[in-house]
Formats: C-alpha cells, structure tokens, sequence
C-alpha cells in the first residue's frame, strides 16, 4: 500500500517535470523541470525496492543477521539510487555551466531567441 | 499549437506511466539477487549496512566509474566556464559584490565546523549505520558553500583540492590493486582484517574506501561550487 503511493507520487513528479519542461521557455525553469523528472525516477526506483513488512537492511538492535534475509527491503534499489543521485547532480551541474554560457552569449535566458540551429 | 503538442506528449506519457502505476504490485518476498546480498554482507564482507556493501565491495567497480564521471563533471565545468573572465572586465564585478549580512557571517563561523564534524561522522560510520562517502561529501561541499555565501570573494584553494582529489582517487585505485593481490579480486574488502561485527574498526577496506570517496566527493564538488562562483 505505503509503496503504491510512493510509486505514484513519483510518476506524478515525472509528469509534472515533462510538463514544465514542455511549457516554459525559460532555460533555468527547463533545468530545475529535468531535475524534478530525474528526482521522480529515484522516488520510482525505491518504492520499487519495497517488500512488505520490510525495513531498512542495516544490521542492528532491530534487525539481526538471521531475520536479514527476510525481514529487509531490497538493498540493490537503493544502491542504484545513490548512482542515480550522483550522475544526476553531474547532468545538472553540466546544464547550469551552458546556461551561464547562453546567457553571456545573448544576455537572455528565454530558449526562443537562440534558433540559430533550429531547423 | 505548441500547446495542444505538448498536452497531447503529456497525455501519452501518463497513460504509459499510469500503466505501470496499475500493474504494480507489492513484493511479499525477496528476490533472489536482493536476498543473496542480504545474508553476503554481513557474513563475508562483515559489514552492517548492506547498501554500503553493496556499493563499495561488489559493485565498487561502478562507484569508481561514478567517482571518474563527477572528476569529469569537474573539468568540463571548468572548460565551458573558462575563458569567461578574459572576455568580461574582470576583477571588477568581484570587487563590487556586496558583503553578505552578518547574521550569515556569524552563523558562519559557528555551522562550519559542526558541518565539517556531521560529515567526518556521516563518512565514518557508513559500514556501521546510514550514511556513506558520497553523502558526508555532499555535506562538506554544503560547509564550503556556506563560506563562499557568507565572503563571496574568498579565494579559494583549488590547486589544493585538486592534488586531494587526485591522491584520493590514486589511493582508492591502490586498494583496489591490494585486493587484486592480498584478496579476492580488485576492490575485494579483505585487504584488511574483517574484525568484530559492527565494531568501529571492521568490514575491512570498506571504512578506508568510504574515507577516499568522501574526500574525494568533496574536493570535487567544492571545485565545481568554485567554478560556478566566476
């Protein structure tokens, strides 16, 4: 159940991500539209890990060894997560460093006026 | 137009999406992949937090290749970026920033080295409990951001950072190379004793690895925060 409504609240955030990337013509609000796709996506990838009655797989008072393999969520999701954190700052940190670029260039930051490659 | 576009590739996609949200189901029990890692880190690699084993003992490899890909974030921030101040007046607008207030300035001198503490904490206790080398890095890259906003013309030591940066992913390859020798295979953890079962000093290389990561995360997002400030 708890993982269903997680499950959907990051499909939701991927959609409204799409949404505003499409909409907006203004290139920071498309940067911070991409990262809310990218951070509904990690959302998706942990709710995927969830298994019932599950917690978090770290060995301690409540979880001992021997319960581990069955009373823990699936940890390869979250590890995957923390890849997926990573390369998404990189991607962001990439798109600001052109943005600035764009702006020196035409001292705008509205995508309608480079269409100089547009076809 | 554009409009009636967009809405229509933003219906499709949530019918795909509302696909998946329909045939989901809850897992009731473990995969086999999920459950083999379960019951291997704490046994073989001896470390509590099967998410850290995970990411620096089986799949170390990876978090290697993700290390070399924010080094190359770094550098090609900085190559885009470059070349800026030779085409503005330089120094000038650096001059004219105001100060920040001092409230910030204060809060400041005293968050820093808290900030500096909870990340050594959060890198040092990543076999033990949650926490890891990429978060406390993250959080060391907040402490410095923190300095640039509080004096936004401090200057800040990035040869320094890089030698760090350099010797911690040089170090981080080492070990790998000793597993290669000493253990398993590249990156195996028993270069290092195993030791107690949650003790401080356990899980082998893995300790040592989270300490080269998170200094290396935060050598590296610090440089990119210094790119971003010309």
């Amino acid at each position: 159940m708890i993982s269903s409504l997680v499950l959907t609240t990051g499909l939701v955030l991927m959609l409204i991500g799409l949404w505003g990337a499409l909409t907006h013509r203004n290139i920071l609000r498309i940067i911070i539209s991409l990262s809310l796709i990218g951070t509904g996506t990690h959302i998706l990838i942990v709710a995927i890990g969830f298994v019932r009655g599950g917690t978090a797989p770290i060995i301690d008072r409540a979880l001992t060894i021997a319960e581990a393999p069955v009373r823990a969520v699936d940890p390869v999701p979250s590890a995957l997560a923390v890849t997926a954190i990573v390369i998404g700052l990189a991607v962001t940190a990439v798109l600001l460093a052109y943005a600035i670029r764009l702006y020196d260039a035409k001292k705008t930051l509205s995508i309608d006026t480079f269409t100089e490659s547009k076809w | 137009m554009q409009r009636i576009l967009s809405a229509g590739a933003i219906v499709l996609f949530a019918l795909v999406l509302a696909t998946i949200a329909i045939g989901y189901s809850e897992q009731l029990t473990l995969r086999p992949l999920a459950e083999s890692y379960l019951r291997l880190v704490p046994q073989d690699l001896g470390a509590p937090n099967v998410v850290t084993g995970i990411l620096l003992t089986f799949r170390a490899f990876d978090t290697l290749g993700e290390v070399a890909v924010l080094f190359m974030v770094a550098a090609g921030v900085g190559l885009v970026l470059s070349g800026k101040d030779a085409a503005q007046t330089s120094g000038q607008d650096i001059d004219a920033r105001t100060p920040a207030s001092e409230i910030v300035r204060n809060a400041t001198q005293i968050l820093v080295p808290l900030i500096s503490i909870f990340a050594a904490y959060i890198i040092m206790n990543g076999h033990i409990s949650a926490g890891g080398g990429f978060q406390g890095g993250a959080v060391i890259a907040s402490a410095v951001l923190l300095l640039l906003l509080a004096n936004p013309s401090r200057a800040l030591n990035t040869a320094f950072l890089s030698v760090t940066e350099s010797l911690a992913g040089v170090l981080f390859v080492l070990v790998g190379i000793g597993g290669l020798i000493f253990a398993g295979g590249f990156l195996n953890n028993r270069v290092l004793p195993v030791g107690q079962f949650g003790a401080f000093f356990s899980a082998g290389a893995i300790p040592v690895l989270s300490v080269l990561l998170g200094i290396k995360v935060g050598c590296e997002l610090s440089v990119i925060l210094d790119r971003f400030r010309s």
